[in-house]
């Protein structure tokens, strides 16, 4: 079984990726990198990260979100985070990142806030 | 006291053969769950900082990794031949200009989730990274 999976699928002009398993060095991030330039290059630049199932992440995991972030900003669109662990929310807390990120509980308030 | 020893190639891979066999011990040693958490962060970054920065994945070096349990604590040491560390250049990865970066955040995790942290120039070259969890 691949470290991370994900699924893709359209809620109008917002791409969902939801995710679940391990973003760590390695698979795990280069297949979040890979998913999000395949998104980029296809011209979709509203994107939503489900992470209801990612159970781990470490501090490559971390740089790939930021990474995912300043890129899809560069093109002109958006990443919003979703469903975060609480242990990944204290992640986000202490490298101070949780007020950088648009993070939601809810989909479909996060769905709303695109537009 | 109980004491193991990993001798592990240096590729992208052990990070994970690591913290399976120090989840592992972490688990036969009793220490909390939360406590385990932070351990398993910390080894994961240490390890992959010695395959990454000290042995820059050359497979002719090795990662050691030497795990203590005693009823105080857990000590986690992890060696590299690399050709040595400083912390104290590696920037706060939490100040204001660094927070976008997308490296960096790996010795701040180690520092966060760990009690003591010391990194020493081994004799005859390498680093040392070692690392204190108490119970």
């Amino acid at each position: 079984m691949a470290e991370l999976n994900i699924n893709e699928r359209q809620a109008g002009d917002v791409t969902v990726l939801d995710m679940s398993g391990k973003i760590t060095i390695g698979e795990g991030s280069v297949a979040l990198r890979t998913a999000i330039r395949r998104l980029l290059e296809e011209g979709k630049k509203r994107i939503l990260l489900n992470l209801a199932g990612v159970s781990y992440i470490d501090s490559s995991g971390i740089g790939e979100l930021v990474s995912s972030y300043t890129a899809i900003g560069k093109e002109g669109g958006q990443l919003k985070l979703l469903n975060l662990t609480q242990k990944i929310k204290d992640l986000l807390t202490i490298t101070k990142l949780l007020t950088v990120f648009d993070v939601y509980d809810n989909e479909a308030e996060a769905l709303n806030s695109f537009k | 006291m109980t004491v193991e020893e990993l001798s592990l190639p240096s590729r992208i891979d052990t990070v994970a053969t690591a913290a399976a066999a120090v989840a592992d011990f972490v688990g036969r040693s009793g220490i909390s769950d939360d406590a385990a958490f932070g351990i398993d962060m910390a080894v994961r970054e240490a390890v992959t900082n010695a395959v990454l920065h000290g042995n820059r994945q050359d497979e002719d070096k090795i990662v050691e990794i030497i795990l203590k349990s005693s009823p105080d604590a857990v000590e986690i040491s992890v060696h590299d031949q690399g050709p040595g560390f400083h912390p104290e250049e590696v920037p706060d990865p939490t100040a204001p200009e660094n927070i976008l970066k997308t490296s960096g955040r790996g010795i701040f995790f180690m520092r966060s989730f760990m009690d003591e942290v010391d990194w020493s120039i081994r004799p005859g070259g390498g680093t040392t990274v070692r690392m204190l969890k108490r119970r």
